[in-house]
């Protein structure tokens, strides 16, 4: 979790692109140290603008992005050193070797050389038999370790992940995982954007949502999904009934897959859930039920609902 | 200064071109060869000496430059354009190497590759003809800022180039032709004069003859105006590589 300083700041950070085409507006944010903080968004919301005007990839229309209190333009060589990049797509130079291309990164971003370091980030990456192999040669999942181990080479404060998992399958997926865990554990802070919500839901502690490249909501992971997640009562019940009774009308009590499952939504914050006057007033109306299940709303849901009710 | 930086990008340029050393050294020996075997003995039998020279030793500074301008325009433009192709050039613009210093690592790369290959044409031109060099020191001065001019040229093509198409036109349709026309293999005086004066036109016709001029003191123009007109070259390629930095052209959006 965080350490309570913000390793990067942004403030009011606005992109135009040619065409006037609006990308990012006025979006301040701050990014603590040693947190994993997932940036969650639909397609073209301003993420990947975001992620590569602090990395120095997209020039900045307006604002100010400072890594550990340098500003990203002026003492660009401080700021940079700090941060490693994973891309989203499978960029790099396909006819190198995996320890050679390694090592360029390390060297690019003003390390001396270091056959250990590079043995250590590879080994930890299983990528230390492949160590010689051509990148052209590597599986998919293969390659994206490849680019992790090059953003880690030159041992770098904050690390990048645009959509780390995108098409890798689910063994890879959880190695990522599991990667992602033992570099927040050794103090990397980390910034990833995902398709895939179940991922900022295992791995993030805090949520950012951007839309329209207006960032909608900055939130702890747990908070968030207390507060906005809603929880759902599923009721079994022995025969299924044609209509809701009219005395059980004001539970808003809604059928599910069938008319013999009923599904009562309540707050848990609430100073009353309402639940045990709901199973009283079953019990009076002689509707008998066999099993009970309860299910949070995931994160998925959240989001979605935000970007919908953003827009 | 990232000197780590600047070697990093120096080596990996130097190591892509050692996968293909046996290629990138026996084509340009075998251009020669065909050269030489082309206008030393076919041409060169009818046309004895030029300026004192026989015309087999007189095409050398020529020929050494016209595999100077190629290999270094290709060599550069092309170790910046494939990494923008491939998209590896993100990796290069998130990190903490300044523009300048970029510059040095590609360039330097490109410019030792190209020198490697004219000292190559030398040795194998000393094979067919006895090559003399009057002025060591400004054969030597002239091949580095030659190298260097032209490997920043590429560079800037490399950058400029958003296709394979773009990137082949200016060496193919514009550079060799100029060279061709530049006296590599003539000596301008031997054109009708109005042609000359065409010809003063044409920038590579300064680079040839100073070289000329470091290996038998025979120019077409005078050396100063030479040196000159390269350095002039080199200051411009300088300042629109400042200018592609500070702006991001085709490098940031």
């Amino acid at each position: 979790m965080s350490n309570g300083d913000p390793v990067i700041r942004i403030e009011n950070l606005c992109k135009i692109y040619a065409g006037d085409f609006e990308a990012l507006k006025d979006v301040s944010l701050d990014i603590m140290e040693g947190e994993i903080f997932a940036l969650l968004g639909p397609n073209g919301a301003g993420k990947s603008t975001l992620i590569n005007i602090v990395c120095g990839i997209v020039n900045k229309t307006s604002g100010r992005v400072l890594v550990n209190g340098y500003d990203n333009v002026e003492d660009f060589r401080q700021a940079r050193t700090q941060i490693g990049l994973v891309p989203q797509e499978l960029l790099t130079e396909t006819f190198e070797s995996v320890s050679s291309t390694t090592a360029f990164s390390r060297g690019l971003f003003g390390k001396s050389p270091d056959a250990d370091h590079i043995e250590k980030v590879l080994r930890s990456l299983h990528l230390w038999d492949k160590r010689d192999n051509v990148i052209l040669t590597l599986s998919g999942g293969m390659k994206r370790r490849v680019l992790i181990a090059k953003a880690l080479a030159h041992e770098p404060k904050i690390l990048f992940l645009d959509e780390p998992t995108a098409g890798v399958d689910v063994e890879l997926r959880q190695d990522m995982w599991e990667i992602v865990r033992e570099l927040r554990a050794s103090g990397v802070t980390v910034i990833l954007t995902t398709h895939y919500i179940e991922e900022a839901e295992q791995m993030a502690d805090r949520i950012g949502v951007i839309n329209h490249g207006e960032i909608i909501l900055v939130e702890e992971k747990a908070k968030l999904m207390r507060e906005l997640g809603k929880k759902q009562l599923f009721l079994e019940l022995d025969d299924a009934l044609e209509a809701i009774p009219e005395t059980l009308l004001s539970y808003h009590l809604q059928f599910g897959a069938s008319h013999s499952e009923l599904i009562y939504d309540y707050d848990t914050r609430a100073e009353h859930t309402g639940i045990t006057s709901l199973l009283g007033d079953l019990s009076l109306a002689g509707i008998r039920f066999h099993d009970v299940k309860t299910r949070q709303s995931s994160l998925e849901e959240i989001f979605v609902g935000l970007v919908k009710r953003q827009e | 200064m990232n000197w780590y930086g600047v070697r990093a990008i120096y080596r990996f340029e130097m190591a892509r071109w050692g996968r293909t050393f046996g290629q990138s050294i026996v084509a340009p020996v075998i251009s020669t060869s065909l050269y030489f075997v082309v206008f030393g003995a076919a041409i060169g039998s009818r046309i004895t000496e030029v300026d004192g020279v026989s015309y087999g030793a007189f095409i050398v500074p020529g020929l050494i430059m016209l595999m100077l301008l190629t290999e270094s325009i290709s060599n550069a433009s092309f170790g910046i354009y494939f990494p923008r192709y491939a998209g590896a050039i993100y990796e290069l613009l998130s990190a903490p190497i300044s523009s300048f210093e970029a510059t040095i690592g590609y360039v330097g790369a490109a410019a030792t590759k190209s020198i490697i290959i004219g000292l190559i044409i030398l040795v194998t031109s000393n094979l067919f003809v006895d090559v003399t060099i009057m002025h060591p020191y400004w054969m030597i001065a002239f091949l580095f800022l030659t190298a260097i001019t032209f490997s920043l040229f590429g560079f800037i093509l490399g950058i400029w180039a958003d296709n394979w198409e773009k990137l082949g036109v200016v060496p193919t349709l514009i550079v060799t032709p100029l060279t061709f026309l530049g006296g590599s293999f003539y000596s301008i005086s031997m054109l009708p004069e109005f042609w000359q004066k065409v010809t003063l036109f044409n920038p590579v016709v300064y680079l040839i003859s100073g070289f000329r001029w470091s290996f038998y003191e025979n120019a077409d123009v005078p050396v100063g105006l030479s040196l000159g007109i390269t350095a002039g070259f080199l200051v411009a390629c300088l300042v629109v590589i400042g200018w592609i930095f500070r702006t991001g052209y085709r490098l940031r959006a």
